[in-house]
């Protein structure tokens, strides 16, 4: 009897935990989203300082000399099928693929390796001409805002190479489900942010 | 016994996370055709078309805002899950927080250099 009231007990402890669990986890999705939302408001601030001083090139180069458009045309291609790519490896976790999964995070990573590499090199080159962040206010806003951009980008890709040793040595629990999916929802808020880098930043600037 | 209590509740707990994770390849692919044709657009009216400077900045500002969305919906998946939309609330709030700062700092940074 004793032992069948602690079997109980303890089954019942077993489940209320593994809701409990569930519960964090999208407790955690949740925070994640918060953490995205605040992260607007930084690049918002960061925007608004780039219209605001989008003008005052003080003599030194504009926009419109500065930026190659084949090179940001490629970068926006590239980040929106990487945000893609990432989708597909959140289906491939849905279905249970543990190799078909960790398959897109490296094509995405790969895709994500590449838009940053082509902004160094866009950066090196603006700095070759002589547009460093100290020639104009335009130009500090831009790598600020641009950097700040690239930087999220280049910390996500770590994270991923994280994720992805992660998902080789546990396999798919419902804590890697968790952030596989936090990880694409950062992927995809990135891609938005691009869009409107492309649009305000470069579309406007080489018009 | 023991074992299948925790075999029943395995289960809700997988069918829960089908339920909240519509996402199908369909749904992927649709977003990525209209975000790669809402990156095109832009780039045509840009190089391509002889539109009114403002013309052009409201043209590629409306397909950045419907790119937005429909990253939003097809790839975020911002209508799913139960329960009260707490997601949707803070993001709206977030946007609204934005969109103040930046137009009114713009506003005001204008205003300022008319004012002088």
């Amino acid at each position: 009897m004793q032992h069948a009231i602690e079997h109980n007990h303890s089954k019942h402890a077993a489940d209320s935990h593994d809701h409990g669990h569930h519960d964090q986890e999208s407790m955690k999705v949740l925070g994640f989203w918060i953490f995205l939302v605040t992260d607007c408001l930084l690049f918002g601030t960061l925007f608004a300082t780039y219209i605001v001083l989008k003008g005052h090139v003080d003599g030194g180069p504009t926009g419109k000399e500065l930026f190659e458009i084949p090179g940001f045309v490629a970068e926006t291609f590239i980040l929106l099928t990487s945000s893609f790519t990432s989708g597909l490896a959140v289906l491939a976790m849905n279905k249970g693929k543990v190799n078909q999964l960790i398959g897109w995070l490296i094509v995405t990573a790969v895709l994500g390796a590449s838009f940053v590499g082509l902004e160094i090199n866009e950066f090196v080159n603006m700095v070759h001409e002589g547009a460093t962040i100290s020639t104009s206010a335009f130009l500090t806003a831009f790598f600020t805002l641009v950097g700040t951009h690239g930087l999220h980008v280049s910390v996500g890709l770590i994270w991923m190479i994280g994720l992805m040793v992660q998902l080789k040595m546990r396999g798919i629990t419902s804590v890697t489900r968790r952030k596989i999916t936090v990880i694409s929802l950062y992927w995809h808020f990135l891609d938005v942010v691009w869009i409107f880098l492309f649009t305000i930043v470069y579309l406007m600037g080489v018009m | 016994m023991s074992q299948h209590p925790a075999g029943a509740a395995d289960h809700g707990h997988g069918h829960h996370d089908e339920h909240e994770n519509h996402g199908s390849l369909k749904a992927y692919v649709i977003g990525f055709i209209l975000s790669i044709v809402l990156t095109v657009i832009p780039l045509l009216v840009v190089f391509q078309t002889n539109m009114s400077k403002n013309g052009i900045i409201i043209t590629i500002v409306t397909m950045a805002v419907i790119q937005l969305l429909v990253q939003l919906l097809f790839f975020m998946h911002i209508r799913e899950g139960e329960g009260p939309k707490y997601n949707v609330m803070t993001l709206i709030l977030g946007l609204f927080i934005v969109v103040v700062i930046v137009a009114s700092s713009v506003w005001i940074m204008s205003f300022n250099s008319v004012v002088q």
